[in-house]
């Protein structure tokens, strides 16, 4: 049969070197305290030449894991000559087996927590009901207004190149900032930068409005993760 | 007040809140400081929706309570909230959290001693998520960031406490002596 090579070929993808080593071990029927360590490197080298073949990315760790291999296969093979020092008697596998132990653990715990997902995932709780009636229900973390300060900060360098020596107070920016608020339940998290032009400005309108937001004068929402961030004038808010 | 009074309004409260409500937080809001009453009238709710085979039921999570839908009945919401995206966390995500969940508080270097990889981006996407939380800073040189679990983090794998998953050396490695 010449065709019809129909081979499905199924990757079991590896968190890490420590995942595939207890891979390797499992499919072996090995004991972790006594790993053949000969076998087993080569074994995981194997593996490393296929994710090369696959033209998979993996990460520079299983370099380093591959190199603690051949390290421990080469402390083994050579017959230790002071014999004296405690360090020596102990076995050169003893630091692997024991992080293997560890991650093995650490493993089944993430299987266990995956569960509780699972049968926590079919269970709904009210939704939040205020603000009712707008998708802007997200609180904006501080990674985000990072982002989108970024975002700005970025436009802006690309318009501006004068220098322009101001005196600016947080203080003052957060009045401003109140005052664009005023007579209105939110402004665009851009609208608060329109129209300023220097890095400096920029960056203490930015202080000011994180300190509203700590004072919690001002709450800072988006409708979805990585959406476009509004910042609301705190009303009354649920106690809860 | 009446007991069936209080079981009432508790009703009504763990009903319309999008949070589980702590005794304590129950307490305050009706300005009642018998603790041990109204854990009592909340137990005695608990029992109630699950002898009436309701399809509610009063959860006890994050350190509170919360009427929730009854799992069995997931598809039906399904249906009527179409909405809502089946969101599951990533196995990098989930041995990241374990780790966390039992070395907290733990800087990234610890966790990253575990796996054995990089956990930088995990970890913002966990933060992100809000199911952890950045503690305070271990004192080492460098000052690290410490990680530890949220609230939210009990409120999304429905755990009362900490104490509720399994001890470190309770757990067993599947299938080897």
């Amino acid at each position: 049969m010449d065709s019809g090579t129909d081979y499905k070929v199924r990757l079991e993808v590896f968190e890490g070197p420590l995942d595939l080593l207890l891979h390797l071990v499992k499919k072996n029927e090995l004991d972790i305290f006594n790993i053949p360590i000969a076998e087993i490197t080569a074994d995981y080298l194997n593996y490393i030449k296929l994710f090369r073949k696959l033209n998979l990315n993996f990460a520079g760790e299983f370099l380093v894991m591959a190199s603690t291999l051949i390290h421990i296969k080469s402390r083994m093979l050579l017959p230790s000559i002071e014999t004296v020092e405690e360090e020596e008697l102990e076995d050169p596998r003893a630091a692997l087996a024991a992080r293997l132990m560890e991650y093995e653990k650490f493993k089944e715990a993430a299987s266990i927590l995956k569960e509780r997902e699972a049968i926590q995932r079919d269970i709904y709780g009210r939704l939040p009901l205020i603000p009712q009636d707008e998708d802007y229900t997200i609180e904006a973390t501080l990674f985000d207004l990072l982002d989108a300060f970024q975002k700005v900060v970025f436009r802006v360098e690309k318009e501006v190149r004068e220098i322009i020596q101001e005196d600016i107070k947080v203080e003052d920016r957060i009045q401003e900032i109140m005052n664009l608020l005023e007579n209105k339940r939110f402004i665009n998290f851009e609208t608060i930068f329109s129209g300023q032009r220097t890095k400096r400005l920029l960056i203490v309108t930015f202080l000011a409005l994180l300190e509203l937001i700590r004072l919690k004068m001002v709450f800072a929402r988006q409708a979805r993760p990585f959406g476009d961030i509004r910042i609301y004038k705190a009303k009354r808010e649920l106690v809860a | 007040m009446e007991k069936e009074e209080l079981k009432s309004i508790i009703e009504c409260l763990l009903f319309f809140s999008d949070k589980p409500l702590s005794i304590e937080k129950l307490a305050e809001i009706m300005e009642n400081d018998n603790f041990d009453q109204i854990k009592e009238a909340v137990e005695d709710l608990q029992k109630e929706y699950e002898l009436r085979n309701s399809g509610l039921q009063v959860l006890n999570i994050a350190q509170g309570y919360q009427i929730c839908t009854r799992g069995e009945f997931s598809s039906w919401v399904r249906k009527l909230y179409k909405a809502q995206t089946t969101f599951q966390l990533s196995l990098p995500a989930l041995e990241t959290l374990s780790i966390i969940a039992y070395k907290q508080p733990v800087t990234r270097g610890e966790i990253e001693k575990i796996r054995g990889v990089d956990t930088s981006y995990v970890l913002r996407t966990l933060l992100e998520k809000k199911l952890i939380r950045i503690s305070g800073r271990k004192k080492l040189p460098g000052r690290p960031i410490l990680y530890a679990t949220s609230q939210d983090f009990l409120r999304y794998f429905g755990l009362k406490d900490l104490s509720e998953i399994p001890s470190l050396e309770e757990i067993k490695p599947p299938a080897s002596g």
